[in-house]
């Protein structure tokens, strides 16, 4: 059967649905890939993040027929990184996460951040975070978890 | 921990940093129905019928005939349906649910059924309303003698605007019928026992039919505190006869169009001032209720209870009513009307200082209530007033005094400064005997044979991180390593009521609950014994009984304190403000977790400063919400005010625990006056600004005017 063939989380993986299937929707619904949040389902908020070869973008945006041969990685891959105890460690000591669901689509962009620039201004975060909606902490917890992330992670990206 | 005060790794940190933690909306749906509303397109209508089609087999429709026991909601009053009776009183009065397996079919049935309406003419305009909802007036001293002997006179109609709380997680609730003919229902929500209460009604069972839990719930801010009760109620109703469970998550555009927001308001101001003191005020304030009552008396009560803002007016008369007009009914955000009020109040006396040809700054310091006062209600403020500490701090962190000279200066060019300073307080816990009276909190502790101590409260964590902050308590009392205490989401099988989780008294009320309870156990403590003990709710001794009727008495124990300062920079080309600076104080008593009270602050005072500016809700001429979206309802990003700066002022509360007070919504509040306050002083202090949120075109129409 025709297929999208594409790796999710580093797995080469066949979509057989179709090829105008919203990425976030197959993500959540058949590879079951929840850590992928549908906060508003028009590119708007960020909480559906993942990284497509590398690239920050809003899953709810993407058709299925667009990552035909590429890479997707969501949080369920990335959590398996050094890069992300990490994120995850400066996140918590400076309770960067409150009600948690913008949270998912944070770390991804954090990593989109680091990984293009490892020591990253606080002004850099902040655009980088453009993009990626928290009602809860105002950023300043968030910006700061990044910024001693790449101390802390010094290397690593 | 050395201090309660010292951080903690937030207790829901890893299932949420590692995408683990399980939302409603991230649950399997296998054999679970979704349900879809099938909505009013008109702001008033009579509902003639319904053309229903045909339902394929597994699909089935529910409305108001399906209800087991009333149509009501309950929340204060009996008004609000859970389907709509005869009429449809907004655009999107739930008329009935389908629900189904597949989303896509419940859908495409829900856009097939054929409603048959009769327009009616609706209110739409809420200064022109006649209908009110609530009518109250309270006051204290001689005001017409104050009037008859005042220097000046000033009046002045303050306006706030429509908002939405933009919690990220949208309204999610699910119902499953269980096999012994009770009703389990679970979700998003902030007041487990609130959705309980109400369904027992709606359903027509007994207390231990109805069994109500929390899911991981993705931000509240007072839109999940009366909410959940109405779309539990659709989704049990539905799943109730479909005999199967029901989920419904609302979609953002459905969020921002159908659910609860802040009620808009509209004051008429009068002041007398005599030798630099302002000796009497007379206010008028109208809330925009919308279409039903919901929580709408509440927030009226504790707005009007903030309209003459932090200062010592002797001679008062506050009205306060709500209005109905037909759009979506209002109800809790975070501040809980004080918010509107606190706007109108700062922007009225600084508009009052300047006509004076007074610093503002001095104008209100001059005023200011303090220790030993009465207060708006003819309580007392008990405890020490620390704003001027706070306002020195804010104007040593920030430069308040320099730049507002510097500012006050004729400016030229394109791009000109300002910066505006705001003060308010925020009362702690429910208002008057609410607590005593209705709330009546019990929280008990149970120690297991293995020695560790769960705590069981109805309280809810939506983010706010009180599930992380409570167990500190109890390992502190009990001298346990805090990984022994145990809590859990709230579960109704569970838990005592321990009231709902808001008007920031969970902390305050529940902690010090808590705590008791802990010195309790610890003093009857047997090792390796299971062990029960509970702490019920006791008024302060200290307190002025508080009587509705009129308004007398103390209509809180303590007040939080903030001071805001927000520095701006206005391009008088396009109208755009950007904020260079903004810093803020707060006096909640001790943090229990400085992280976590900063983190509240923080996020408070940037959510207060999208409510000045961008967050904006519009309608047509039908009553239609025009930007239902975060397309174009737009809330701050993490570049809109790259230097914001929230302190901690502690003065410690003797009957919160150790010294804790009210937090969670003191931060929303006084952000758009000192937004304002700035914007003006940018545009060259030669106009009144009375209303918030405001826009770039607005300003623009400012330029213009005077041009």
């Amino acid at each position: 059967m025709e297929a999208v063939r594409f790796k999710l989380n580093g797995k080469e993986t066949a979509y057989e649905g179709k090829a105008t299937d919203r990425l976030l929707d197959v993500l959540r619904e058949k590879y079951r890939m929840t850590s992928v949040k549908c906060g508003c389902k028009e590119g708007e908020c960020g909480a559906c993040s993942v990284l497509i070869d590398g690239v920050l973008i809003n899953s709810c945006c993407v058709a299925m027929g667009a990552v035909e041969g590429a890479s997707v990685v969501t949080l369920e891959g990335f959590r398996e990184t050094e890069r992300f105890k990490v994120i995850s460690k400066a996140f918590g000591e400076v309770s960067a996460v409150q009600c948690g669901f913008c949270i998912p689509g944070m770390v991804i962009a954090a990593e989109s951040i680091l990984s293009k620039n490892p020591h990253p201004t606080e002004d850099e975060i902040r655009e980088g975070l453009s993009g990626n909606l928290c009602r809860c902490t105002g950023y300043n917890a968030i910006v700061k978890a990044i910024l001693n992330a790449a101390k802390e992670g010094e290397g690593l990206w | 921990m050395t201090s309660i005060s010292d951080p903690v790794v937030k207790r829901d940190h890893d299932a949420k940093i590692s995408g683990r933690a399980l939302y409603l909306c991230d649950y399997p749906r296998d054999g679970i129905l979704t349900g879809k509303l099938l909505r009013s397109k008109y702001a008033k209508a009579r509902i003639l019928g319904v053309d229903v089609p045909e339902l394929p087999e597994g699909y089935v429709y529910a409305d108001a005939r399906d209800i087991p026991g009333d149509n009501n909601v309950q929340m204060v009053c009996d008004d609000t349906p859970v389907f709509t009776r005869e009429t449809a009183e907004y655009i999107g009065d739930p008329i009935a649910m389908i629900a189904g397996p597949d989303p896509e079919v419940v859908e495409k049935l829900i856009s097939q059924c054929q409603v048959h309406y009769e327009e009616l003419e609706p209110t739409l305009d809420m200064e022109t309303s006649e209908e009110f909802f609530f009518d109250y007036n309270y006051g204290k001293g001689d005001l017409e003698k104050a009037f008859a002997e005042a220097d000046h006179v000033f009046t002045e109609t303050l306006r706030t605007g429509h908002t939405e709380q933009a919690y990220m997680e949208t309204q999610s609730m699910m119902a499953e019928p269980e096999a012994d003919g009770s009703m389990c229902i679970h979700g998003s929500l902030q007041c487990p026992f609130y959705v309980k209460n109400a369904l027992k009604r709606v359903l027509g069972l007994p207390a231990e039919k109805v069994h109500v839990y929390q899911d991981v719930t993705g931000g509240a801010f007072g839109g999940k505190e009366g909410f959940p009760s109405m779309l539990g109620a659709q989704v049990a109703v539905t799943a109730n006869k479909a005999k199967a469970p029901v989920v419904c998550i609302l979609d953002r555009r459905e969020d921002i169009e159908f659910t609860s927001k802040k009620h808009p308001s509209v004051s008429v101001y009068k002041a007398a001032v005599k030798d630099g003191k302002i000796t009497a005020m007379d206010i008028d304030v109208k809330f925009n209720a919308g279409a039903y009552t919901t929580l709408t008396p509440v927030v009226l009560q504790r707005g009007i209870i903030c309209a003459s803002g932090v200062y010592n007016v002797e001679n008062l008369h506050i009205r306060g009513r709500a209005v109905k007009t037909n759009s979506v009914p209002n109800g809790a955000y975070r501040g809980f009307g004080g918010p509107q009020t606190f706007f109108t109040a700062e922007t009225f006396v600084s508009h009052i200082a300047r006509k004076l040809g007074l610093d503002v700054l001095e104008f209100k310091k001059a005023n200011l209530c303090k220790q030993g006062d009465l207060t708006a209600t003819s309580g007392k403020y008990h405890f020490r007033v620390p704003l001027p500490e706070m306002i020195q701090e804010v104007d040593e962190a920030i430069g308040y005094s320099r730049k507002h000279a510097e500012y006050s200066k004729p400016q030229t060019g394109r791009y000109r400064k300002g910066i505006g300073m705001s003060l308010c307080f925020h009362g702690a816990g429910f208002t008057g005997s609410a607590e005593q009276d209705v709330i009546k909190a019990v929280a008990r502790l149970h120690k297991y044979s293995d020695n560790s101590v769960e705590i069981l409260i109805s309280n809810t964590d939506m983010g706010q991180g009180l599930h992380s902050t409570v167990p500190k308590i109890a390992a502190k009392e009990l001298n346990l390593p805090y990984s022994k205490i145990k809590m859990k989401l709230p579960d109704t099988n569970r838990v005592p009521d321990s009231g709902p989780t808001a008007a920031s008294r969970s902390m305050m009320v529940v902690g010090e609950l808590v705590r008791r309870a802990s010195i309790k156990l610890r003093e009857s403590w047997i090792d390796g014994e299971e062990q029960v003990v509970e702490e019920q709710f006791k008024q302060p001794d200290f307190m002025i009984p508080f009587t509705l009727a009129n308004f007398h008495g103390d209509a809180y124990p303590t007040y939080s304190w903030a001071v805001n300062a927000i520095e701006i920079e206005l391009d008088t080309l396009t109208g755009l403000t950007k904020v260079i600076d903004a810093c803020g104080s707060y006096e909640v008593g001790t943090p229990i977790d400085e992280n976590i009270v900063l983190g509240q602050m923080e996020g408070g005072f940037l959510q207060s400063i999208g409510c000045a500016c961008i967050e904006h809700i519009g309608y047509d001429s039908k009553g239609r919400i025009r930007n239902n979206s975060f397309s174009d309802f737009l809330i701050p990003t993490a570049k809109d005010v790259p230097h914001l700066k929230a302190m901690l002022h502690v003065v410690e509360y003797p009957n919160g625990p150790y010294g804790a007070k009210g937090a969670g919504e003191l931060p929303v509040v006084p952000g758009p006056a000192a937004y304002i306050n700035a914007v003006e002083q940018a545009l060259g202090n030669k106009t009144y600004i009375s209303y918030a949120p405001i826009s770039a075109e607005d300003v623009c129409e400012i330029l213009a005017k005077e041009a």
